[in-house]
């Protein structure tokens, strides 16, 4: 597991120092996760290692929001006043975004099906 | 006398929130399953709700709470990288139709920022609130990044991200149903694209294929947000 722990760190630590020298707007660890994507597909296949590793961080990667969640509690003062308009938001966001997203895929899936039986 | 002594030094020490931390998660999710995970009993839910009130029970600051729970949080980070993982094992599917998975994808994750902050806007709140609200769609370490970068509050994000994974959990499935879409596929990639990982467990229990379509759109959802949202508010002048 050390191993796999090792490469995570390394990537996220490439991808933060990428993100600090270009000043690129975007967060290091993403950057990590695509130097991670491009070296798997490099080398053509994972590592049992890097596998139990990551299965291992994943399948907890709910565990791991709890200490930023209740990080909420320093803006319960500043929340108070709007939590109604802020859960409209956010109910309203979610319901637009899941119909658009899903509306998209079925369509182009669908017409590529149509493509396909038409001998395009 | 004793044990107030005992109290000062736990309380002080960073392995006492930390400890309670994972106790508290593995009893909510212990307390989820024997339940039949109904999605409103969502463990990362209870398990903040109980902590904020031992918290405020104890008169303990964020910050002291904090000291010990900094070390999960860490964890974020190389959990963001392992995401890589997942995706790599996925390519095969995603190289057979990665063209209605981009284009979905980008629409999705474009709906989901800009209706947020319209809304919002619409609503009448601040600048801050807003730029923290553009994007609570995707996975937590992703969006508290961004939410950073854009000069929102990384903690307000946060707790939008998991609002919005749990309200996409429990309401996904039956929108997306009343919606009329039926493809496993685009269910999937709806689900993970608008509540990350907590709308992607969702989706592996109606259908598998969903559930990889939903752990391959959170992935990518994330790194696509990343990409677009700080230069496009950048260049609106919104940041």
């Amino acid at each position: 597991m050390l191993n796999g722990m090792a490469l995570l760190l390394f990537c996220q630590l490439c991808g933060e120092a990428l993100v600090r020298l270009s000043g690129w707007p975007v967060p290091g660890p993403v950057i990590g996760m695509l130097l991670l994507f491009l070296w798997l597909r490099y080398r053509g296949r994972s590592s049992h290692d890097l596998d139990l590793t990551a299965d291992g961080l994943l399948k907890y990667l709910a565990l791991l929001f709890v200490p930023a969640g209740v990080g909420v509690m320093v803006y319960f003062d500043a929340l108070g006043g709007i939590w109604l308009k802020l859960g409209v938001t956010l109910l309203a966001s979610a319901v637009i975004t899941l119909v658009v997203t899903g509306w998209t895929m079925q369509w182009l899936l669908r017409r590529r099906q149509r493509e396909h039986h038409d001998g395009i | 006398m004793a044990f107030d002594s005992f109290w000062v030094y736990l309380a002080a020490s960073p392995l006492w929130w930390l400890t309670l931390t994972i106790l508290t998660y593995l009893a909510a999710q212990k307390v989820f399953l024997k339940s039949g995970s109904p999605a409103l009993l969502n463990p990362v839910a209870v398990s903040i709700v109980a902590l904020i009130a031992l918290l405020e029970l104890s008169r303990t600051s964020y910050e002291a709470y904090f000291a010990g729970a900094q070390f999960l949080h860490f964890l974020l980070g190389p959990a963001t990288v392992a995401l890589a993982v997942p995706l790599f094992r996925q390519m095969a599917r995603l190289r057979a139709i990665w063209f209605p998975v981009t284009v979905s994808l980008a629409v999705g994750v474009l709906t989901g920022a800009f209706s947020a902050v319209g809304i919002g806007y619409a609503l009448g709140l601040d600048r801050t609130t807003l730029l923290s609200l553009a994007p609570k769609s995707v996975t937590t370490p992703v969006a508290m990044g961004i939410s950073e970068v854009l000069g929102g509050i990384p903690a307000m994000t946060a707790a939008f991200v998991v609002f919005t994974g749990i309200t996409g959990a429990v309401i996904g499935l039956r929108v997306l149903k009343a919606a009329g879409v039926t493809d496993e596929s685009a269910v999937g990639t709806a689900m993970g694209v608008t509540a990350h990982g907590v709308g992607t467990a969702r989706a592996f229990e109606v259908h598998p294929v969903s559930g990889a379509f939903a752990g391959l759109a959170m992935a990518l959802a994330a790194f696509l947000t990343a990409l677009m949202l700080p230069p496009l508010f950048e260049w609106m002048g919104w940041c």
